[in-house]
């Protein structure tokens, strides 16, 4: 009743490709992490003097990500930048989640009260401490969810990267459907391969939610 | 000592305290009552250089607390301020709130700054309190907690800036006793309040605020039991 020329290599495949989406991932989240939380003290912090950042960060929230990879490709073609397409793909995705995670801890920061902070510095506490033993904890715990939405938003978000020649999950799907003719098995499967990696992610961001709110 | 000379500090355009002077002494107990807006907390938080004033002095110690060259974390070490928001550090334990600024500011060892905590905690009565969170305890608790804190630091003056009024009424009562055991110690104190009737009994001097000014200043009994000026006459009759 059931049969399908899809074999253990095409799954072998699709796993490999899965492998380079996870790495996409990483690098791009670790690359937006660090930025985004730089960008979005600036944004804090000094709000006047980080205006120009602000709206240049804006160009890479509001341009569609697909038109951002295409863009920077050629750019770097043009430029004769010696990057590989992984690592095209990795910058552009980490500047767009950059993009979106300082506005997260702008949000975060922005909600540690200005009462609170005075009761530190009244104890005597630098601007510095202050930031570091109160406000980022603080602030840490408010972004924190926002954060874990852009990973997983990210993770669905490299599927893109196809398009500048980098095989990964949903490429690897394209390419088996291709050959077998099944694109509702395979894309079940890819599908299914997206939300367990999701799953994962979405289970211990949860875990660690939990442990900060039996605390607060 | 802390001297107060002649202070103006205007929030834009508006004037809140408008040439206030006034002395306290090592060891005294000075209320400042007054109704809302009249700049009694904003002077408060002028003391410890939270707030920079416009106009005029004020000197802890013969420091003067606006001078740039003052340095400002420093100074607070000696003023514990306690709020009206309890202002808990949401994040630490009871205990940890109260060994943070010993640790990070005094620089002490854990195991002494722990020591410290545990004794000013057991002092407001939350030695059964050490590893709970803030969001575990009630209001009055959390005050309580608020004034270990800023005792941790060994301060020599503590501000209250209407430490009771966030309270349940039910609450406000065993804060003011931990106010009034720190009174009996002799620690030097600056209390916004409007707890009258506290304010009469703990208070060497009472100042009645008015229009950013100090519009009636005396020992308690004079100021709150028979006002010579109208003005604090019609408040005290409102607040009662």
């Amino acid at each position: 009743m059931f049969s399908t020329s899809l074999s253990v290599n095409d799954l072998l495949y699709l796993l490999e490709g899965a492998w380079v989406t996870l790495q996409l991932t990483v690098w791009s989240i670790l690359l937006g992490t660090l930025a985004g939380l730089l960008f979005g003290l600036l944004r804090a912090l000094l709000p006047r003097a980080s205006l120009p950042l602000a709206w240049l960060l804006d160009v890479f929230r509001s341009v569609p990500l697909l038109i951002q990879f295409v863009l920077f490709n050629s750019l770097k073609s043009i430029v004769g930048l010696n990057l590989s397409a992984f690592a095209v793909g990795c910058i552009v995705l980490g500047v767009y989640a950059a993009a979106y995670f300082t506005e997260i801890v702008r949000g975060g920061v922005l909600a540690v009260p200005l009462s609170t902070r005075r009761a530190s510095r009244s104890l005597g506490l630098s601007y510095g401490q202050d930031l570091r033993f109160i406000v980022l904890p603080i602030a840490t715990r408010v972004a924190f969810p926002g954060w874990l939405n852009l990973v997983l938003g990210v993770m669905k978000d490299t599927a893109l990267v196809m398009w500048i020649g980098i095989v990964e999950l949903l490429r690897a799907s394209q390419t088996i459907v291709t050959r077998i003719q099944e694109p509702l098995l395979v894309l079940c499967i890819a599908g299914l391969i997206y939300y367990v990696m999701s799953l994962v992610v979405a289970r211990l961001g949860a875990r660690l939610e939990r442990r900060w709110q039996e605390n607060d | 000592m802390i001297e107060i000379e002649n202070v103006h500090k205007s929030f834009g355009d508006l004037e809140v305290v408008k040439g206030v002077s006034l002395t306290v002494d090592k060891g005294e107990v000075v209320s400042i009552i007054g109704g809302s807006g009249s700049g009694k907390s904003t002077l408060l938080m002028c003391i410890n250089g939270l707030e920079p004033i416009q106009k005029g002095c004020i000197r802890v110690d013969g420091i003067e607390v606006h001078d740039r060259a003052t340095d400002l974390n420093r100074l607070r070490q000696k003023i514990g301020i306690v709020f009206q928001q309890w202002n808990a550090f949401p994040h630490l334990t009871v205990l940890e709130n109260v060994m943070l600024a010993p640790r990070k500011v005094l620089g002490k060892s854990r195991q002494d700054a722990e020591a410290l905590a545990v004794k000013q905690l057991e002092h407001v009565g939350l030695g059964d309190k050490l590893k709970a969170f803030p969001s575990k305890l009630s209001g009055g608790q959390q005050q309580r907690m608020a004034i270990a804190r800023a005792l941790a630091m060994s301060p020599d003056y503590m501000l209250f800036d209407e430490a009771t009024s966030a309270l349940d009424p039910q609450l406000v009562g065993e804060v003011l006793d931990t106010m009034r055991m720190l009174a009996e110690d002799g620690m030097t104190m600056v209390l916004v309040t409007h707890e009258i009737r506290f304010a009469r009994d703990v208070s060497d001097r009472v100042a009645f605020f008015c229009n950013g000014r100090v519009h009636e200043i005396g020992p308690p009994d004079q100021v709150i039991g028979n006002p010579v000026q109208p003005e604090t006459a019609a408040f005290l009759k409102s607040v009662k």
